[in-house]
C-alpha cells in the first residue's frame, strides 16, 4: 500500500486574513464575520490565538477557511468564491426600482396620531391625483429597467380616489401588453371603505390589500381614530369579505407601534393569530410627519423598543415550537441577510441604500420622491429627498439628480464611519432619509443613531438565538429561505 | 443478492469468439451480437447450469449463482468462454458502466481501489455496449475510477450516448477535478445532453480535510473550480458526502459551505459509508456508528432542504436517521447487494428501509432497532 499523505496542519503563522470584521460580545465570545456576512463565533483566548496568528487548532483552522475569513498564501479559490458572492448580493442593483408608490390622495377618514402624512380632510379634492399625472407617472415606472414592478397604492386612504387606482393598473397592463414585466398591484389602506365594486376590481387585477392591524381592540382604536370608534371592527370585516372573495393571502397587515404596545406584543401577536394572520411585522414607530410631532407621553426610546421586540420574538419561538407558524417579516429580512446571498430588497436594509433605486414615489400633485419618507419631509416643507417632476423631468434626469446622488454615495455602509467597520455591515443598510431627520445629514452618528442602536439589537438577539438554540437555528433557516 | 460475474460450467466453441459482448434472447438470433438462451441458430449459445446434455458447438453453460439471467440482458464473455461477466440487467434501475479502474484521487474510502494499469479497452467496451441498448433505456451510469481520465475519450463516448440514446438519464460519477481544466469543461458542455448529470464528491469545505480524505493535495481546489465552471456553463452537478469517521464532524460545515458557495447545484447526496474496497482495509480509521452522528446529519440534511437544495440520504438505515429526515432516506442501496439482519425482525418500516449491503458483514451499526408502525411514531412518511 502506499505512503498516507498526512492530514494537513497549516495554521500559525502561515494564515493570511482575508476582509474580516469582528465584534466583541458580553460573554466574552467574539462574532468574526467575512466580507460577505458569513459569521463564526470565537471565544476569546482563540480570537487572541488568531489575532496573533498563533492559531493551531486543526478543527478551528478548518472552520475559518470553510468561512473564508482565513486563507494560506497564494490561494486563490476563497477570494473567488468571495467575488460571486459579492456580486450575488448586488445583483439587485442592474435592475433598479422596482417599487413603485403612488400617493393617489392625501385624504383620509382617519386620524391615527401616528400617521406619517398630512391628510387632508374629506371635502378637499385638491389633494387628489388627476389622470394626466396617473398617466404620467405609469410611464415613467415602466422607464425603470427592472423585470418585475410592483405598484403600491398609498394615501391618504386611497379607496377614496380609486379612478385614480383604476386608471394606474389599466394603464399599466395595457402597457405591459408589449413589456412582458411581472407585474404586481397592491393596495394600502384601512379598509373602511371597501365595496363589492372595489372587490370586484381588485379580482379582475389581481390586486392585494395591506391594512393595518395594530392589535387588540382597545389599542388599536385608540391609536387609530375614525367617527365611530369602529376602526378595527371595520377592518376585520374588509379582511373577511377579501379573504372570502380573493383567497387568504391577498391581505397582509401591518403593525406599528406606539408607546401604548409596550408591554402587550404577546397581546398582539395573538390577535393576529385570532385573526388568520401569520406574518407580523414588529415595526418601530418612524420619526417622520406627524409621527415626529408626537407629545412626550408618546414617545418611547430605542431600549423600551428593543424589549417590545425581544418579548415578541421570545413568544413567536415559543409558538413556533408548539406547532404555531408565525413569522416576524423584520426578522426574516435580515435573516435572509445573513444566511444567504440573497438581497431581500427590503428599502430600508440595503446599501445603497433603497431610496430612488428600490423605489420611486410619485405624490399626487405630480412631484416624485426618492422615498415615502422624504414625500412625508416635503409636506412638512423639507423638500431635500423631491427628484422632479412629472412631465418637466425625465427619468434619466430624476435617477442622476444630485438629490438622489448624493445621498446614496455619503451614506453607503461600505464607506461610512462605523458602518465599514462593523461586523453587521451586511446585514444593515443605509438610511439617509432617516439620518437627515434625526441628525441633519444622510449620514448621522451612529452611536447616537436609533437606526444603529435598533438594528443591533435585532442582530444580536438573531446571532444569540441561532448559535444557542438549535430549534430557533432552524427555524430561521426556514425563515431565510422564504 | 445477486452475482455478476462467474466461471462458466462448461465452454465448448469452435474457435475464440470474435465479439465479447451478447445480448440474450429467447429463441432463435436474428441479429450477430443475440445470443441464444437455450436451443436455436445462433453465434452463440448460452445454458443455464441445470442443462445436463453435452455441449455442442458454440455452447456455453453458465454456472448456477447466474441462473438469474434472463433474455434482454448483456453478458460480456471472454474469448474462450469461460469467464462470463453481466453488463447489463434491463430489469434492474441500478446498471452502471465501469469505464476504468485507474483515478488521481485515493480515497481513504474508496469502494473501488484505484489501479494503476491502461484498462482503456473498458472504454471501447462501453461504446459497444451503448449501441446495444434498448432506445428506451430509463437511466445509465458511467462510473470508475475517474471517467475523465480518457479527457476526449470520455466526450466522444457521451456524445455517442447523447445521439444513440437521447431519452436516457446519464449518470457521470467523477471526482470533478478536470472539469477545472476551462477547456475539457467547455468541450462536455458542448456535448448539450440535458439529461446528463455529472455527480462529484466533496468531503470538506476548504482543502484541509477534503485532501486529505482524498489523498491528493490540490484536489479540493480544481474540485470545486470545476463545479463552478460546470455550473456557469449550466450543467447538471450532483454533490455526493459520503460519511465517515473524518467527514462526519464536519457534516453541517460542508452543508453550509454548498448552500453558500454553490447552492446552483441539483442535488446533494449524503452517502453511508459502504464497507468495502479501501474502507474494509482502513475500516478504523474510517469507520462511524451512523448513530453517532444521526443530530448533525439531521441538521446538514435541513439545512440544504431549507436553502432550497435537493437532498437526499442514501445507504443509511431508517432506524438510524433522526425522525425529521427519514423521508429524504432514500431506498439507494442496488438489489444486488442489500439485505437484511435479524435485529430487523418485527420492524414496520422494512419496505421503505435500505437495509444493509452485503459488505456490512464486516462493520455496522450498534444501534439497529427495529421502529414501530409510522402511524404509530407520527412521522414517518
Ligand atoms: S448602522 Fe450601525 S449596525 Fe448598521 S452597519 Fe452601521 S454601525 Fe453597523
Ligand atoms: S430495523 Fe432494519 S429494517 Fe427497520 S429501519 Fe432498522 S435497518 Fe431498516
Amino acid at each position: 500500500m502506499r505512503d498516507r499523505i498526512p492530514a494537513a496542519t497549516a495554521g500559525g503563522r502561515q494564515l493570511q486574513f482575508l476582509p474580516l470584521r469582528f465584534e466583541r460580545w458580553d460573554d466574552g465570545r467574539v462574532l468574526l464575520t467575512n466580507m460577505v456576512g458569513e459569521h463564526l463565533f470565537v471565544d476569546g483566548p482563540e480570537f487572541e490565538a488568531l489575532s496573533q496568528r498563533r492559531l493551531t487548532d486543526p478543527a478551528l483552522i478548518r472552520r475559518l477557511r470553510a468561512k473564508h475569513l482565513v486563507r494560506l498564501p497564494g490561494e486563490q479559490l476563497p477570494v473567488d468564491l468571495l467575488a460571486v458572492k459579492y456580486r450575488t448580493q448586488h445583483q439587485r442593483l442592474a435592475d433598479s426600482t422596482s417599487l413603485h408608490l403612488f400617493v393617489v390622495t392625501l385624504r383620509c377618514e382617519h386620524s391615527c396620531a401616528y400617521c406619517q402624512v398630512s391628510r387632508r380632510n374629506l371635502a378637499h379634492t385638491g389633494f387628489d391625483m388627476t389622470p394626466e399625472t396617473a398617466r404620467a407617472a405609469v410611464s415613467m415606472a415602466f422607464r425603470s429597467p427592472s423585470p418585475r414592478l410592483k405598484f403600491e397604492f398609498q394615501g391618504g386612504e386611497p379607496l377614496l380616489n380609486m379612478p385614480a387606482v383604476r386608471l394606474v393598473v389599466e394603464e399599466a397592463e395595457r402597457i405591459n401588453g408589449t413589456e412582458g414585466r411581472r407585474l404586481a398591484f397592491v393596495i394600502a389602506s384601512n379598509l373602511a371603505l371597501l365595496d363589492d365594486e372595489v372587490l370586484a376590481f381588485a379580482q379582475r387585477h389581481d390586486v392585494s390589500f395591506s391594512t393595518s392591524l395594530d392589535g387588540p381592540e382597545d389599542l388599536h382604536n385608540r391609536n387609530r381614530p375614525r367617527p365611530g370608534r369602529d376602526s378595527r371592527q371595520r377592518t376585520l370585516t374588509a379582511v373577511a369579505h377579501i379573504r372570502e372573495q380573493l383567497g387568504h393571502d391577498r391581505v397582509s397587515a401591518l403593525m406599528t407601534t406606539t408607546a401604548g404596545s409596550l408591554g402587550r406584543v404577546r397581546e398582539i401577536i395573538d390577535s393576529y393569530l385570532e385573526n388568520g394572520f401569520r406574518h407580523i411585522f414588529l415595526r418601530p414607530v418612524s420619526p417622520y410627519g406627524f409621527a415626529r410631532r408626537l407629545s412626550r407621553r408618546r414617545a418611547y426610546d430605542v431600549d423600551a423598543w428593543a424589549d417590545f421586540y425581544t418579548e415578541g420574538m421570545e413568544y413567536i419561538l415559543e409558538l413556533n415550537a408548539r406547532g404555531v407558524p408565525v413569522v416576524e417579516t423584520y426578522s426574516a429580512i435580515v435573516l435572509k441577510k445573513m444566511l444567504t446571498n440573497d438581497s431581500p430588497g427590503y428599502v430600508d436594509l440595503t446599501s445603497p441604500a433603497g431610496i430612488g433605486i428600490g423605489a420611486l414615489v410619485y405624490n399626487y400633485d405630480g412631484a416624485v420622491y426618492a422615498s415615502d419618507e422624504g414625500r412625508m419631509l416635503a409636506e412638512s416643507g423639507d423638500f431635500t429627498f423631491r427628484l422632479g417632476q412629472l412631465g418637466q423631468d425625465s427619468y434619466a434626469d430624476l435617477m442622476t439628480s444630485a438629490a438622489l446622488l448624493d445621498p446614496l454615495e455619503e451614506s453607503y455602509t461600505g464607506s461610512v464611519p462605523m458602518c465599514c467597520d462593523c461586523a453587521f455591515e451586511r446585514y444593515c443598510g443605509a438610511d439617509p432619509v432617516f439620518h437627515h431627520t434625526t441628525a441633519g445629514d444622510p449620514v448621522g452618528r451612529k452611536p447616537e443613531s436609533a437606526f444603529c442602536r435598533r438594528n443591533k439589537a435585532v442582530f444580536r438577539f438573531l446571532l444569540d438565538r441561532y448559535t444557542s438554540d438549535p430549534h430557533a437555528r432552524e427555524l430561521f433557516r426556514a425563515w431565510a429561505a422564504r | 443478492m445477486i452475482a455478476l460475474r462467474g466461471r462458466a460450467r462448461s465452454a465448448s466453441l469452435d474457435g475464440p469468439l470474435r465479439r465479447e459482448l451478447w445480448r440474450l434472447v429467447d429463441g432463435p438470433a436474428r441479429q450477430p451480437d443475440e445470443a441464444t438462451l437455450g436451443d436455436g441458430p445462433a453465434g452463440l449459445r448460452v445454458r443455464h447450469a441445470h442443462h445436463d446434455a453435452a455441449p455442442r458447438g458454440n455452447e456455453i453453460v453458465l454456472p448456477p449463482h447466474l441462473g438469474h439471467l434472463g433474455a434482454g440482458d448483456i453478458i460480456a464473455v471472454s474469448p474462450t468462454g469461460d469467464r462470463v461477466e453481466v453488463m447489463w440487467r434491463p430489469r434492474s434501475r441500478h446498471n452502471s458502466i465501469l469505464l476504468t479502474e485507474r483515478c488521481d484521487n485515493y480515497c481513504l474510502m474508496c469502494s473501488q481501489p484505484p489501479k494503476r494499469h491502461d484498462d482503456s479497452r473498458l472504454l471501447d467496451r462501453a461504446g459497444e455496449l451503448i449501441r446495444m441498448l434498448p432506445a428506451d433505456t430509463p437511466e445509465l451510469g458511467l462510473t470508475g475510477g475517474e471517467p475523465t481520465v480518457y479527457g476526449d475519450g470520455l466526450l466522444a463516448l457521451l456524445r455517442l450516448i447523447h445521439s444513440e440514446l437521447p431519452g436516457t438519464e446519464v449518470h457521470l460519477l467523477s471526482n470533478g477535478r478536470r472539469f477545472a481544466d476551462a477547456g475539457f469543461t467547455a468541450d462536455y458542455a458542448r456535448a448539450g445532453n440535458p439529461r446528463l448529470m455529472a455527480g462529484i464528491p466533496l468531503f470538506g469545505p476548504e482543502p484541509a480535510l477534503h485532501d486529505f480524505v482524498v489523498q491528493a493535495s490540490g484536489a479540493f481546489d480544481q474540485t470545486v473550480t470545476g463545479i463552478l465552471r460546470l455550473g456557469e456553463l449550466r450543467q447538471r452537478v450532483e454533490i455526493r458526502v459520503v460519511l465517515q469517521k473524518h467527514t462526519a464532524p464536519a457534516v453541517v460545515e460542508i452543508a453550509e459551505f454548498i448552500a453558500r458557495n454553490l447552492p446552483f447545484v441539483e442535488k446533494v447526496a449524503l452517502m453511508g459509508l459502504e464497507v468495502t474496497g479501501l474502507a474494509r482495509a482502513n475500516l478504523d480509521d474510517v469507520w462511524v456508528d451512523p448513530f453517532d452522528y444521526r443530530a448533525e446529519l439531521a441538521e446538514a440534511a435541513l439545512l440544504l432542504k431549507h436553502a432550497r437544495v435537493r437532498t437526499q440520504i442514501y445507504n443509511h438505515q431508517l432506524c438510524l436517521l433522526d425522525h425529521r429526515v427519514r423521508r429524504m432516506a432514500v431506498r439507494s442501496i442496488s438489489d444486488w447487494k442489500n439485505e437484511h439482519i435479524p435485529a430487523c425482525a418485527g420492524c414496520a418500516v422494512r419496505e421503505e428501509c435500505g437495509g444493509f449491503f452485503v459488505s456490512s458483514r464486516h462493520r455496522r451499526s450498534a444501534h439497529i432497532r427495529p421502529l414501530p408502525s409510522p402511524s404509530a411514531d407520527g412521522h414517518h412518511a
